[in-house]
């Protein structure tokens, strides 16, 4: 009878699993990470002392433990385009950042990329650019790779655009995108025909130093 | 935006250099920030309390108070700092909001104190961290009880109908709340006596009452004063079913009312009577009309409309119904195991009055509440024992779920209450969450606008872009470098569904050879940036500054491209353009603002969103695409 009992008394709500992998993360995130030295980072970085100072605080602010996993990243991301989602596209931002590939992101890695995306120079700002299309890290940008970093970009505009988004939109923008890049024709972009192709378009030129005022 | 998205505005600024080698158009230009962007610190003066903190802190919320323009005013220019005469001590708590973005509550401060400070400083209270909202929320409701309540208490007399109400929502009104009017009163008084006289009939009728002379045998009153009791009854069930028709003409919603327990309480406490006069003096049916006569009792519940306890009892028990349930499923495993074991035991014996399983449910019930009426008592030694295990386990099964359930009830009654705020919390949020996305999208789209505007008129843009923050700014022009490297744009629901209707519709109504020039003009258009500034402008009804509006007629907005206005695109494909994109132009239906033919050949060039919003009539159609083609014949 006790026995009988004691098995109905169990509270009939469903167990929970997902506390546990919870409370490890929250472990895991609890270790903070303090970065160089200041006068290190300027070295490293374009970046001013001042500069760097009011990056830091906010970065500190918004991520106490000094590093940034890939949920929060894509968080952040997401809160800038309400209209679709940025999750696939951020996805691919974050392991452009991670050059450690340690799964999360140090405020002297986040430091790094910006200085190259706002106060670099065009050949490196280009080569930034190949290494996130580049998904795999083999040096070159295939027609795959293409479609899906063009996929996740189109997945940012959401459902409501004008003209209507048809479904072959991002591979037609692949298909014109390697017509200008692959010059000979390989089916896959490498690093230099890439710069090269960049700096023949003066309309990518005259852009890429459209952020330079960001900071 | 939500809070502190602001420090990350560089980051994904600078992540947009990923698309450039990408897009399709030329980048917007960038917002020219003109205000000092270094970090300071600012001092703000509560009450004499001084607090110092970065610019960049109180920025990060920037629809607040002090992260907007509007801590200006409390601008103090002698002492260069913001001063507010409010109470320190709840401003430490605001400006730890905006230092580590989650809001506390004060459990010693009075709530509607804090509610103020809240609202003075432009922060919502849904902003609480989830270590203090139910604290808060716990307050907040109870006040806002102690308050309905000293209202309710003061306005008990009053409560005045809405003026113009129908007789039917008096009615109404009358039957809900019965102190509004005397005669409600009346009526609710008159109900609750008959309601009471009937089932006091009811029951006096099964009395046995002296049988009348020359008769042994005791009648029930029931028999005996046959035609009183009948009159009785008559007289309650009509009263009852013209309250029942009076409600349900009353009703503001009939189906729901007649779903409603109360009403369907009614319906089966008249029905009997009513079954009763139909049916015929048969004796065989009238067995089945008696047990029809048990319904009556359910007059009883008809009071519970007269007593709060009784529609609290039932909402408690409503609310309890898993434990009970409970409590019932592992009675009734109980019972059958030890019926089962009583019977197998008690099997062989002979003259045993455990016949069967289900014969000995019987005895396992009783035994295990205790009662014993000793009707089935078993007789061998197996028996006796296994009796007595039932009759101790009895004790426990019944006597330990008891205080359990007690507990059980209070925590889920609070669990309830909590569940439910929590559930209104999260709509909340989810709403406000909601919101915010639209609010930044609208904000997008209204910058959208400005920029047209703006292009064709400077005044206007200045005063349009002062009204924006820089974060914004800058936001905004993320979001438009977007849409230039995917080449489509953002637009909201509406505008999307009609242009899928339309497109549709496009397609069927226009001819053959627009339909295929149609799609050919994917590819030989591709710069829609007139239709986008057409569609704004048609649907904010926005008046153009240049050119001359005709007429805005009915805003039928056909997926049709207009050719692009500079120079380049159309020296390049002039050809392809004459040829494909001239027959569309036939279809569009709608008037634009058609300057004089003869303007557009100098207005139509430069690569701002000319005056041509791209909608014309039929009939200038064939002059406007031949001003067109004059163009690119140049």
């Amino acid at each position: 009878m006790g026995i009988v009992m004691g098995t109905f008394s169990l509270p009939n709500k469903q167990v929970n699993y997902h506390i546990d992998t919870a409370d490890d993360d929250m472990e895991m995130t609890m270790a903070s990470h303090r970065p160089e030295g200041l006068n290190q980072l300027e070295a490293q970085t374009n970046f001013s002392k001042g500069e760097l100072q009011v990056l830091y605080r906010g970065f500190k602010n918004e991520c106490p433990s000094g590093i940034v996993n890939e949920e929060t990243f894509k968080q952040i991301y997401s809160q800038f385009f309400p209209h679709g989602d940025a999750s696939t596209y951020a996805h691919y931002l974050f392991n452009a950042f991670d050059t450690a590939h340690s799964g999360s992101i140090k405020f002297e890695e986040f430091v790094a990329a910006l200085s190259i995306l706002l106060k670099g120079s065009v050949t490196e700002k280009l080569q930034w650019t190949f290494n996130l299309y580049d998904i795999n890290r083999d040096g070159y940008i295939s027609k795959d790779e293409m479609t899906d970093i063009v996929r996740a970009i189109y997945d940012m505009m959401g459902k409501y655009t004008y003209p209507v988004l048809k479904t072959d939109a991002p591979k037609q923008h692949v298909d014109a995108f390697f017509q200008k890049m692959d010059k000979n024709r390989d089916g896959v972009v490498t690093l230099d025909e890439f710069i090269l192709s960049c700096q023949e378009d003066e309309n990518i030129m005259r852009s890429l130093e459209l952020f330079e005022n960001v900071i | 935006m939500a809070a502190g998205v602001a420090t990350w505005l560089p980051f994904a600024r600078a992540a947009a250099v990923g698309w450039l080698p990408l897009a399709k158009k030329t980048m917007p230009k960038p917002p020219v920030d003109s205000s000092s962007r270094s970090d300071e610190i600012l001092y703000v003066n509560v009450s004499g309390v001084r607090f110092q903190t970065w610019k960049n802190t109180l920025d990060r919320y920037p629809d607040t108070l002090l992260g907007s323009s509007e801590k200006e005013f409390f601008y103090n220019e002698d002492t260069q700092e913001y001063f507010f005469d409010r109470d320190p001590e709840m401003f430490r708590h605001i400006l730890n909001f905006y230092r580590t973005g989650k809001l506390h509550y004060p459990r010693h401060e009075c709530i509607q104190a804090f509610d103020e400070e809240l609202a003075f400083y432009g922060i919502v209270p849904e902003i609480i961290g989830d270590c203090c909202m139910e604290e808060y929320r716990d307050r907040k409701k109870e006040n806002q009880e102690r308050l309905a309540e000293d209202t309710e208490a003061n306005e008990l007399t009053d409560a005045p109908l809405p003026p113009h109400s129908t007789p039917r929502e008096r009615l109404w009104r009358a039957f809900e709340n019965p102190h509004t009017s005397t005669m409600a009163l009346v009526f609710y008084y008159v109900t609750g006596f008959f309601i009471a006289v009937s089932v006091i009939a009811n029951v006096v009728e099964t009395v046995p009452c002296r049988p009348p002379k020359g008769s042994v045998k005791d009648l029930p009153c029931g028999q005996k004063y046959e035609l009183a009791f009948f009159c009785m009854d008559t007289a309650c069930v009509l009263i009852f079913t013209f309250e029942y028709l009076m409600r349900l003409f009353a009703a503001p919603s009939r189906c729901k009312f007649m779903r409603s327990v109360m009403s369907v309480i009614d319906v089966v406490a008249i029905m009997p009577y009513y079954i009763g006069l139909v049916m015929p003096e048969n004796e065989d049916v009238s067995g089945a009309f008696v047990t029809l006569r048990v319904f009556r009792v359910f007059r009883i519940f008809k009071f519970s409309r007269h007593s709060q306890g009784l529609r609290i009892l039932g909402y408690t028990l409503k609310s309890c119904a898993s434990e009970l349930g409970f409590l019932l499923f592992s009675l009734t495993m109980a019972i059958i195991i030890f019926a089962t074991v009583m019977f197998y035991a008690e099997k062989g014996t002979k003259s045993s009055s455990f016949t069967s399983i289900p014969a000995s449910f019987w005895y396992t019930i009783v035994t295990m509440t205790t009662l014993g009426y000793g009707d089935m008592v078993p007789k061998t030694i197996a028996g006796k024992i296994f009796g007595s295990i039932c009759s101790l386990s009895g004790v426990l099964v019944i006597a330990l779920p008891v205080p359990v359930i007690v507990s059980n009830f209070s925590r889920i009654y609070h669990q309830n209450q909590r569940a439910d705020k929590m559930r209104a919390q999260q709509k909340v949020r989810l709403a406000r969450i909601r919101m915010a996305k639209k609010g930044t999208v609208n904000a997008f789209f209204q910058y959208k606008e400005d920029r047209v505007l703006g292009d064709r008129d400077s005044d206007c843009t200045a005063l349009c872009v002062k009204n924006r923050s820089a974060f914004e700014h800058q936001h905004h022009h993320l979001l438009h470098c977007l849409e230039k490297t995917t080449n489509h744009e953002f637009t909201d629901e509406m505008t999307y569904s009609e242009l899928c209707m339309t497109e549709s519709v496009g397609f069927r109504t226009s001819r053959s050879t627009s339909l295929s020039s149609q799609q050919g003009a994917t590819g030989c258009c591709p710069r829609r940036a007139r239709r986008r500034a057409a569609m704004r402008l048609a649907n904010s009804t926005v008046s153009v500054s240049r050119g001359s509006i005709q007429e805005l007629d009915t805003l039928h907005i056909k997926p049709t491209s207009i050719p692009q206005q500079t120079r380049s695109s159309l020296n390049a494909q002039a050809g392809d353009l004459k040829l494909n994109c001239g027959e569309h132009d036939f279809t569009a239906a709608i008037i634009s603002t058609p300057t004089p033919p003869a303007n557009t050949p100098d207005e139509s060039l430069p690569p701002s969103p000319a005056p041509i919003p791209g909608i014309l009539r039929n009939t200038r159609a064939t002059a406007y695409t031949h001003d067109t083609f004059k163009i690119s014949s140049l």
